[in-house]
């Protein structure tokens, strides 16, 4: 690290031996006074790298700058520009890959905090109660989105701003997609946060219905041709969680992520007041290296138990953001790299007492440019756990493509889309992890807002 | 708001309810079901539906009283309504999308267990009404525990009754009823079985025993009811599948029952182990 090119404001956080035991957010985020230091160091670059690495286009150095002259609520007001989820995306955001990743401060030091600054001004404006909204007058064109998630959220609240008469429907009780259902309180405080820029959402005029699954309780025809809608964005995310396909995967205490997460995110199984039950085992074991990963192996963590992430690669090729890696570390998760499971071991019962593995070495790097990792021969041995959540991504929800003629998809499962999200169907547009496969939520709204500014070209109000 | 219109106790310990939820009875075919969450804290729990009516808007779920969260949604009263009504969910039985030609020439037979005469009955309803011809078997352990008899005689050729008691009908098994019909010389095309898991399996042997096709509807844990989850998941001819996106229903000679009978049996194995979550009457 060169000095001279400085290195960024720390950000306080709870204790690893205390937040092990709560489920409370473990980034404290920045004090007024640290984020005006923090946005000093940016050089308001005149061609910005960091807006053009954002989704959105957020125009990062105006909002800091007004940080810098301790503007907040300036700053809040550049960035509802181009975002209704700041709080959200502050929080979960792979910066590091995205604006952070571009700020040219990172070339020889530490790039600017964008992320954590966006988070302040954010989370003062929401405890200020302050709200920017400017509620267009109506067009009277009806749209309807499909899904709550990033992308949904994204497209509805810009079609709303341009006068559109949206309705979001979304399948779960709760609206928000993998926001309620897959990220954990600790990392996205669900009420405050998650529900309070929903809200915002809302007061833009936009409807949300929830309980209702399009492919079943509706149909994509049935919203254009009965439901009175002129066009419809799918954004309905990448639900569909994926299995090893080894022996043992269906034993007694083999989950997906999914269904550990959403038991404990959405159904709230954690708590005591909540119904729905939560199994945890002493021991657990995760697979997978991704972002999910990590939030299924600190949950069971919190949970009490004793977790290993096994992962077929090295550190280096963990997908998982590093800020996870290193929280989940400092934790006290056990990573077992360069491990592939081959069994689920079943006791008497039909219950896992333990997840056979392969060690691995990395050999030539396969399409993906990453290093294909290889079986070593007669290296299996077996971790004792009672517990595996198989955390290996997600494939797109087939409920709407199954019953949306023609509508086509590729043969991952993904709607196939052109430029602005147009589907080969008129007048149904697609974004987000329905499109993509699992990615992240600012793609996702980037693709929510593209679409929305075609299916305004399109309709042409 | 889902609103309880109407509410019906059929046994001491199964509930029949008239909720208001428009959307689902609209779309609401045989063989669906759909998941209810009671109150703002309560599980998502899949339900049969029993009868829908897109007239009046509204879905009839039978629940019966197991746990503390069946005994919940069976606790609302007429007026009430329940936090979520999720549905339909499922694909619907095969046969709604054979032509009424194909179908004239089956014979039917459905064979109920206990609270699973609830979603025989759109079913064999459905059939009636096109005219096809439909035989019905009910079994449950004792009398008290068999439920809309007569509903379901009027919408079917012949309804048999059996119980492991001998307390109504025939004292016996369902699949004892099974061979009497084929032995009196009834040439069934197709069983449908939906009932508890272990009836559901030896329902399926005695179909294979007579090479009759059978298919079982599965009412496996779920937790969302769209895919997301994998709770539901089993073991269809070797390969696994979701219940709540593929099944329902599926051809009982491809079902592993041995581990769906497991897996339904997961949490409340969990729940008797831990005694500090133990739920009272849950058996």
């Amino acid at each position: 690290m060169n000095e001279k090119f400085g290195v960024r404001v720390k950000c306080s956080e709870q204790d690893p031996s205390v937040r092990i035991s709560n489920f409370e957010e473990v980034s404290l985020g920045y004090t007024a006074e640290q984020a005006v230091k923090e946005a000093q160091r940016c050089l308001s670059c005149k061609k910005p790298r960091c807006v053009s690495a954002c989704p959105v286009s957020i125009d990062i150095p105006s909002f800091i700058s007004e940080i810098a002259a301790g503007n907040f609520t300036g700053a809040a007001q550049i960035i509802a520009k181009d975002s209704l989820l700041p709080a959200v995306c502050g929080r979960v955001c792979p910066q590091e890959v995205q604006c952070e990743g571009a700020c040219i401060l990172g070339v020889k030091g530490e790039a600017v905090a964008i992320g954590k600054l966006e988070r302040y001004v954010a989370d003062r404006s929401r405890q200020q109660g302050i709200r920017f909204l400017t509620k267009s007058p109506s067009n009277g064109i009806k749209v309807a989105v499909v899904g709550s998630g990033p992308a949904g959220l994204a497209c509805a609240s810009d079609l709303a701003r341009n006068g559109f008469e949206v309705t979001i429907f979304e399948a779960l009780h709760s609206p928000g997609g993998v926001l309620q259902y897959g990220i954990p309180e600790f990392r996205l405080p669900k009420k405050e946060v998650v529900e309070y820029e929903i809200e915002n959402v809302r007061r833009l005029g936009v409807n949300i219905e929830t309980n209702v699954v399009i492919g079943r309780t509706l149909t994509i025809d049935q919203l254009l041709s009965e439901e009175g809608f002129k066009a419809v964005f799918v954004g309905s995310g990448a639900g569909l969680p994926k299995f090893m396909g080894i022996p043992g995967e269906n034993l007694n205490g083999v989950f997906s992520a999914n269904e550990f997460l959403t038991r404990n995110n959405l159904m709230k199984g954690y708590l005591s007041e909540y119904d729905t039950p939560v199994f945890v085992g002493k021991k657990v074991a995760i697979v997978g290296g991704g972002n999910v990963a990590m939030d299924a192996a600190r949950t069971a963590l919190r949970l009490g138990a004793q977790v290993t992430i096994v992962y077929r690669r090295t550190e280096t090729e963990l997908p998982a953001r590093q800020e996870e890696v290193h929280h989940a570390k400092e934790e006290g998760v056990i990573f077992s790299l360069l491990t592939n499971p081959i069994e689920v071991v079943s006791d008497h019962r039909g219950w896992v007492k333990g997840l056979k593995c392969i060690k691995m070495e990395l050999g030539e790097p396969d399409e993906s440019g990453r290093r294909r990792p290889v079986a070593i021969p007669d290296s299996e041995f077996e971790i004792e756990t009672d517990t595996v959540i198989m955390s290996l991504g997600t494939s797109p929800n087939p409920l709407i493509a199954r019953t949306t003629e023609g509508m086509d998809v590729n043969r991952y499962g993904g709607i196939v889309v052109s430029e602005g999200g147009a589907t080969t169907k008129e007048y149904v547009y697609a974004g987000g992890d329905a499109v993509t496969g699992s990615a992240t939520v600012i793609l996702a709204m980037g693709a929510g807002r593209q679409a929305a500014a075609a299916i305004k070209a399109k309709l042409n109000p | 708001m889902y609103k309880i219109l109407r509410k019906e106790y059929l046994t001491s310990s199964i509930c029949l309810m008239e909720v208001y939820a428009p959307r689902v009875a609209s779309s609401a075919r045989p063989g669906q079901f759909l998941i209810v969450k009671a109150g703002a804290k309560s599980e998502r729990i899949p339900l049969t539906i029993c009868d829908y009516s897109p007239q009046r808007g509204t879905v009839t779920i039978v629940t019966q009283e197991v746990g503390a969260s069946t005994k919940y949604i069976c606790s609302f009263e007429p007026g009430d309504s329940f936090d979520a009504v999720v549905g339909p969910l499922g694909q619907p039985s095969e046969f709604v999308y054979e032509c009424i030609e194909d179908l004239s020439m089956k014979h039917f037979l459905f064979v109920a267990g206990g609270l699973g005469t609830a979603p025989v009955y759109p079913q064999v309803k459905y059939l009636h009404d096109l005219g096809v011809k439909v035989d019905v078997i009910i079994g449950a352990r004792s009398s008290d525990m068999i439920i809309m008899e007569e509903q379901m005689r009027n919408v079917c050729d012949t309804l048999y009754i059996c119980t492991d008691d001998g307390s109504k009908g025939e004292k016996g098994l369902v699949t004892d009823v099974m061979d009497s019909l084929v032995r009196s010389g009834k040439n069934y095309s197709q069983v449908v079985a939906i009932g508890p898991m272990v009836m559901m399996k030896f329902v399926t042997m005695k179909a294979a025993e007579y090479s009759i096709p059978i298919v079982v509807s599965l009412n496996t844990l779920m937790v969302d009811g769209t895919g997301m989850c994998g709770a539901c998941r089993v073991t269809i001819a070797g390969k696994t599948k979701f219940a709540c996106v593929d099944g329902p229903e599926f051809n009982g000679l491809d079902v592993d029952f041995d581990e769906a009978i497991r897996r339904q049996g997961m949490y409340r194995e969990i729940e008797r182990e831990n005694d500090h979550k133990c739920r009272i009457g849950l058996h």
